[in-house]
């Protein structure tokens, strides 16, 4: 493997890390706030295939953009109104969106666009075109550090860098902010924010809706950004490993980085050889495709660095009379 | 207290959520122009007038009275299954060993041996999250989750690398012997060239299916184990405090709720396909959320619910051969059916109760 191999490697890393890292931002805020989300799969969808829809449509992929966002925060009502309004169980209600967005995009779109599923490919400014950074080219012949500019750092589309840019601006509103200290503490005891007198209802509902635009900038991303249009079922359990990256991440935006891109470089090694022999040992590539999920089950289980989710988390709140 | 009477919990509400996803699903079938009256006219014609559509929506209801009942029995214990999947999947596997390297001289003592593999496949796959619930903690949700993504690459890696015959290209088993194959309705009650449940896929795992319903009900209200784990659901604190083992009742409801997941593979690989597939779960392992959910947890009630279930499944069938109305439509049912009757449970459920209150206060 030369220096190029990897740097194509790692190339795609990025790119298959974006999605990941965004939807996993999205479950950070909605679980920080004690609304536990496994519907960010089928945000994800929703937003993919609006995205792609109106950008195909408008020929505009920023109107494909808001699109996304929209449809995204549609689902999130949905899970706000079952999980907060209602007071219902918020597995099944992830569960639900994951199946509404799953079943109701191929609908509209065979009804749309009349073409199995799909919407038409995308072109033009139906796309989210990739950046060149400034002197890119000029700094292309430096050795090593020329070539990983040229190559890793520039040249991606603009919601690449939004998504690695929402991690330092995720850290600074949770950690360093007012809302970002009610908002974690909704998710550990919200009777004693409710006692200090600021709505757990109203700060759960902004949660979601944060939760709504990342899953929205993500779906965004896969359809427009990543592929050049919207396929059924095109997330493909993605939302699933944001959410596998979110628990081996604990809860914390930086770490979510660092396991997004882990869990990018599995997706991008098993994209591009078939299995990988290691001096003798063949790993097949099913072992890349199951290694986020086993990862997680294993920091899961406690022997590598317990996860501690947020203590509220899945408990409805009931104000007390 | 503003309480409803039991007839209205377990029929009103189940049949008000369901009338709720009907209106809905109506409204989405409009919304792409098409006729709902006729859209149901088709469906009804194409599960229940032919008794070859009989036998496609009575093989449906077999899958998602197991998944079903999987998933019932794990709500039983306050545990929420979702890796019904992934325990089908690993089942279908068992089946496949036991019918590829142990056949039987007879159907019977085939069925009797893949039942076992099945059980004990599945149930060793829901063992794994169920004793790290038990013993560590971690999340019944999220690793049952993500067990079925380890179980579908298990599966793939076994038929591509070990159990596809040589030469072959689809991912798949090689075809069970003959003595493995189960009897269909057309074997069973069609008489010599009557076209009675011709071509129909259902088959005598149908009656297993209702076998293991009237089990569960057994198991959960007439032994001691069901009084354990219904004491657990209710309440984990006082079922320790009256000595009851909150791992034990984890593992072993996990193992029945695995194991029941794991029998719909009988129906699948044994029954129909007569061969491993790569997706022979077709998605009824979350099927089963949404019967266990209409049905109450109640085996009765998950009966009649996968009875639906296998109505619209074979009804959007006939649909998408016959409109343009793809099969993703069921997708949306099945959604919004889990919605209404398990997330937006108190949506219905809060009216309801003011509702009996106030004929309750005026009866007074």
């Amino acid at each position: 493997m030369d220096f190029a191999t990897i740097l194509q490697v790692l190339d795609s890393t990025v790119r298959l890390a974006t999605p990941l890292l965004l939807a996993c931002l999205a479950g950070l805020f909605s679980e920080r706030s004690g609304i536990i989300d496994i519907g960010l799969e089928g945000k994800m969808l929703a937003a993919a295939f609006l995205s792609a829809a109106i950008a195909a449509t408008t020929g505009s992929v920023w109107w494909g953009l808001l699109a996304g966002i929209v449809g995204a925060s549609l689902m999130s009502g949905i899970h706000g109104l079952a999980s907060i309004t209602f007071r219902g169980n918020q597995l099944i209600s992830g569960v639900a969106i994951n199946f509404l967005a799953s079943g109701l995009t191929v609908l509209i779109a065979q009804d749309w666009f009349g073409q199995g599923g799909r919407t038409p490919s995308l072109m033009g400014g139906g796309r989210f075109e990739s950046i060149t950074l400034p002197l890119a080219e000029t700094l292309r012949p430096v050795p090593v550090l020329g070539p990983i500019y040229a190559e890793l750092i520039s040249g991606h589309s603009i919601l690449v860098y939004v998504a690695f840019l929402m991690v330092p601006a995720t850290w600074w509103v949770l950690f360093r902010t007012r809302f970002g200290l009610r908002l974690r503490a909704v998710g550990e005891a919200p009777e004693a924010v409710d006692t200090a007198g600021v709505s757990v209802i109203g700060l759960r509902y902004a949660a979601i809706a944060i939760c709504g635009l990342l899953c929205g900038l993500a779906g965004a991303y896969l359809a427009t950004g990543l592929q050049a249009g919207f396929v059924r079922e095109m997330t493909a359990g993605r939302g699933y490993i944001a959410l596998a990256a979110l628990i081996f991440a604990k809860w914390r935006p930086w770490y979510a980085l660092y396991a997004c891109l882990l869990f990018g470089l599995l997706q991008a090694v098993a994209l591009r050889y078939q299995s990988i022999d290691l001096g003798g040992v063949v790993i097949p590539v099913q072992v890349m495709d199951a290694l986020p999920y086993i990862l997680t089950v294993v920091i899961l289980a406690g022997f590598v660095g317990k996860a501690i989710p947020p203590r509220a988390g899945g408990e409805p709140y009931v104000k007390e009379r | 207290m503003d309480r409803m009477p039991a007839w209205a919990d377990a029929v009103l509400v189940p049949l008000i959520s369901i009338l709720l996803a009907a209106a809905i699903s109506a409204l989405v079938i409009l919304a792409i122009g098409e006729n709902p009256v006729d859209a149901f006219t088709l469906m009804v014609e194409g599960a229940l007038m032919r008794s070859s559509g009989w036998g496609y929506t009575l093989y449906y209801t077999t899958n998602f009275i197991f998944t079903g009942l999987c998933v019932a029995v794990a709500f039983h214990a306050r545990m929420f299954n979702i890796g019904g999947e992934g325990q089908a999947m690993i089942g279908g596997l068992g089946v496949a060993l036991a019918c590829l390297f142990l056949p039987m001289p007879h159907w019977t003592l085939s069925l009797l041996v893949a039942t076992f593999a099945a059980a004990a496949f599945g149930a060793a796959w829901a063992f794994v999250p169920a004793w790290l619930q038990a013993r560590r903690g971690s999340h019944i949700v999220i690793t049952t989750i993500m067990f079925n993504f380890i179980a579908a690459a298990v599966l793939n890696y076994v038929l591509v690398n070990l159990l596809r015959p040589a030469g072959a290209m689809d991912p798949a088993s090689a075809n069970f012997p003959e003595t493995t194959h189960l009897p269909t309705f057309q074997d069973m009650f069609a008489a010599e060239g009557s076209a009675l449940f011709r071509g129909a896929p259902a088959n005598v795992t149908f009656f297993l299916a209702v076998l293991a319903c009237i089990g569960v009900w057994v198991l959960i209200w007439r032994t001691r184990l069901g009084y354990e784990i219904r004491a657990f659901g209710q309440s984990e604190s006082a079922a320790r405090y009256a000595g009851i083992s909150p791992v034990r009742t984890t593992v072993f409801a996990m193992l029945i709720s695995g194991g029941l997941a794991g029998m719909m593979a009988l129906n699948t690989t044994m029954g129909e396909a007569e061969r491993l597939v790569m997706n022979a779960t077709e998605g009824a392992g979350f099927i089963g959320i949404a019967v266990a959910l209409m049905g109450r947890s109640h085996p009765a009630g998950v009966f009649l619910a996968a009875l639906l279930f296998g109505f619209l499944y074979q009804g959007g069938a006939e649909l998408a051969l016959w409109t343009n109305i793809p099969r993703e439509l069921i997708t949306v049912i099945q959604a919004l059916v889990i919605l209404f009757t398990g997330a937006l449970d108190n949506m219905v459920r809060m009216p309801l109760e003011k509702l009996f209150g106030a004929l309750r206060r005026r009866d007074a």
